[in-house]
C-alpha cells in the first residue's frame, strides 16, 4: 500500500508497510496514479501514451525504472505481512495504570469529558488503602515487566495530594522488594500548585502534563472556576514556576484543548510558546456534536489549514535557531517503536487499566463510569480476563477501517474509547478523529522529511 | 535517483523481527490526556 499527498509545494510518497518516505517529482506522482505491481520491463504503452502529453517519453521510462527498482528493494508497494504478529500481545502483563486519586476538581471546564471531574458518579477522593492495593495489583499483574507506569489522574489529582505523596512513598518501597521501577506521571490544572508540591512533582514525576488552552480569552472561556471566573492568571504563574524548577532531564508539556471557538489554535500554540513553554500539545475537543463548542465535519477544512499554518510558524521558530516542540508533530521515521507495538497502540484494557476512588477497574480513564466496561475491583481482586482478551484482540487488523488505512502504523487504531463513545464499537474508527489525525500526520511527515533532507545536505 | 528521493531507512519490517518486547511506554491515544501517536515514541529495547 502506498499513500501520496501534495503539501507546501512538495510531493510526498509513503510506502505504508516498510515505513519508507520518499519525496518525488510531479512525473512520479502522476505516474503512480497509473502503475502498480506486477510491473513489466518497460512502462506500459497505454500509460506512456497518456502521460507523454505532459512529460517527455524518455523521462517517463526512466521514472518507471526507478519505481520498479524501489519495488524490488521492497520500499515501495511492499507487502503487509504483520498480521501474524497481531496476537503477540494477547495474555500480556499489565504494565500501566491510571490511578484516579480524585474524582473531584476545583475547575468546571465546560468541555470536561469527566463531567467536570466526578465522571457522573459523585465527587470523592481515593483513600490511601485503595491506592496501595492498586499498586499491589499492578505489581502482581506485571509479571516479567520491570518498568511500571502509574499516572495520577482525576478529576484534579492535587485535590488528594497527601494520598499522591503517600502512594509514591509506598510504591518506592515496594519496587525495591519486587525488582520493579515505577515511572510516575501526573496531569494538573495548576490551581493548587504550591512550591512544595512543585518540588515533589519535579522530583518524582517522570512526566507532568500542565493543562492550559492558550490565550487568556480562549482559556478562560472554557476553563473556569466554580464561580465561573477564568483560571488563566493563576495557572500561568504556577506553571512557569514549575517549569523553571524542573530542569531538562524530565519530561513535561503544557497541554491545551481547542474547540470550535478557537479554530485559529496555532495562535494558542504560539501564545504558549511566548509565555516560555516550549513543550506544547494542543488537541481537538472530543464532544457530542450537539454541543456549541464541538468540532464537526464542517470545521475540518479550516482545521486542516490551521495545521499547515502551525507547521509554518514552528518552522520559522526553528529556523531562527530556537527550540519548540509540538507534541503532535513529533515523529521518528527511523527509530520509533517496532511494528508489533504499532498494531495496537495504547493497550487499554490489556496492558493498561484505570482504577477509580472506589477501587473499580476499567479499561482506561475514558471508560470510567460506563458500567458495562467495569473489569473488576481492587478490593476483591476480581478481574475480567475475557474483557482483557477482547481488548487485546482489538488491533488494526480487526478494525475494518484501520486495516485498509495508510495511517494505521502511526495511530495504531486510535482511541478505543472514542470509537465506543462516538461510533458505538471499540473496533469502529471514530471518523472525525481519524481525519484530523491523518492531516496532522501528513504535516508531521513532511516536516520531518524536510528536516532529514536538510541534515543530509 | 533523479525522480525519487528516499528520505529514511524504511526499516519497519526489520523492527518486527526483534520487536514486541513490551518495554516501551504505554501510549494513551485519547485526546484528553497524554495522547500521542504511537509513532512518536522511542523503542526501549536494549541493544
Amino acid at each position: 500500500m502506498i499513500h501520496k499527498f501534495k503539501l507546501s509545494g512538495h510531493n510526498v510518497l509513503l510506502d505504508v508497510n516498510s515505513g519508507g518516505v520518499h519525496i518525488v517529482d510531479d512525473l512520479t506522482y502522476d505516474l503512480l496514479d497509473n502503475v502498480e505491481p506486477p510491473f513489466e520491463d518497460k512502462c506500459p504503452e497505454g500509460v506512456m501514451k497518456k502521460l507523454s502529453r505532459s512529460y517527455d517519453p524518455g523521462e517517463i521510462e526512466e521514472c518507471y525504472e526507478e519505481i520498479v527498482e524501489l519495488y524490488k528493494e521492497k520500499i515501495l508497494f511492499s507487502e503487509d505481512d504483520y498480521e501474524k504478529f497481531a496476537l503477540a500481545s494477547v495474555a500480556s502483563p499489565i504494565k500501566a495504570m491510571c490511578l484516579h486519586v480524585s474524582h473531584d476538581c476545583n475547575l468546571r471546564c465546560k468541555y470536561c469529558f469527566a463531567s467536570t471531574g466526578d465522571y457522573g458518579v459523585g465527587r470523592k477522593n481515593m483513600p490511601l488503602e485503595i491506592a496501595k492495593k492498586a499498586i499491589d495489583f499492578l505489581i502482581e499483574k506485571s509479571y516479567g515487566r520491570k518498568f511500571l507506569e502509574v499516572d495520577f489522574f482525576g478529576g484534579e489529582p492535587s485535590m488528594n495530594y497527601d494520598v499522591v505523596k503517600e502512594t509514591v512513598k509506598y510504591a518506592r518501597e515496594q519496587e525495591k522488594i519486587h525488582d520493579k521501577v515505577f515511572r510516575f506521571t501526573t496531569t494538573t490544572n495548576g490551581m493548587k500548585l504550591t512550591d512544595e508540591m512543585i518540588d515533589f512533582i519535579n522530583q518524582e514525576m517522570y512526566n507532568v502534563v500542565l493543562s492550559i488552552d492558550g490565550r487568556k480569552e480562549v482559556n478562560d472561556r472554557m476553563r473556569v472556576r466554580v464561580d465561573g471566573t477564568g483560571c488563566y492568571d493563576r495557572i500561568t504563574e504556577n506553571f512557569k514556576r514549575l517549569v523553571e524548577k524542573r530542569g531538562n532531564d524530565k519530561d513535561w508539556y503544557v497541554r491545551g484543548t481547542y474547540t470550535k471557538y478557537n479554530l485559529d489554535f496555532s495562535e494558542d500554540v504560539m501564545h504558549l510558546y511566548d509565555l516560555g513553554f516550549e513543550q506544547i500539545s494542543v488537541e481537538p475537543v472530543m464532544a457530542d456534536p450537539s454541543e456549541p463548542y464541538a468540532i464537526t465535519e464542517a470545521d475540518l477544512p479550516r482545521i486542516f489549514k490551521e495545521y499547515e499554518v502551525l507547521a509554518d510558524k514552528i518552522t520559522r521558530v526553528r529556523e531562527s535557531g530556537r527550540f519548540i516542540n509540538f507534541f503532535h508533530f513529533m515523529l521518528d521515521l527511523d527509530q520509533g517503536p517496532c511494528a508489533i507495538k504499532r498494531l495496537r497502540g495504547c493497550g487499554c484494557g490489556n496492558e493498561y487499566v484505570a482504577v477509580t476512588p472506589d477501587g473499580d477497574i476499567f479499561p482506561c480513564h475514558q471508560f470510567v463510569g460506563i458500567d458495562e466496561y467495569k473489569m473488576g475491583s481492587i478490593l476483591d481482586g476480581s478481574f475480567d480476563m475475557k474483557m482483557k482478551d477482547d481488548f487485546a484482540r482489538a488491533h488494526v487488523y480487526t478494525k475494518p477501517e484501520c486495516k485498509k488505512c495508510w495511517a494505521k502504523f502511526y495511530c495504531s487504531g486510535g482511541c478505543n474509547a472514542n470509537n465506543y463513545m462516538y461510533q458505538g464499537d471499540i473496533r469502529a474508527a471514530h471518523k472525525l478523529s481519524c481525519q484530523i489525525q491523518k492531516k496532522r500526520l501528513e504535516v508531521a511527515i513532511l516536516m520531518k522529511a524536510l528536516q532529514l533532507m536538510d541534515t543530509a545536505e | 535517483m533523479k525522480h525519487i528521493k528516499t528520505i529514511n531507512k524504511a526499516n519497519l519490517k526489520q523492527t518486527a523481527a526483534k520487536g514486541g518486547c513490551g518495554k516501551c511506554q504505554a501510549s494513551c491515544q485519547s485526546a484528553c490526556k497524554t495522547s500521542c501517536t504511537v509513532a512518536n515514541q522511542k523503542c526501549e529495547r536494549e541493544a
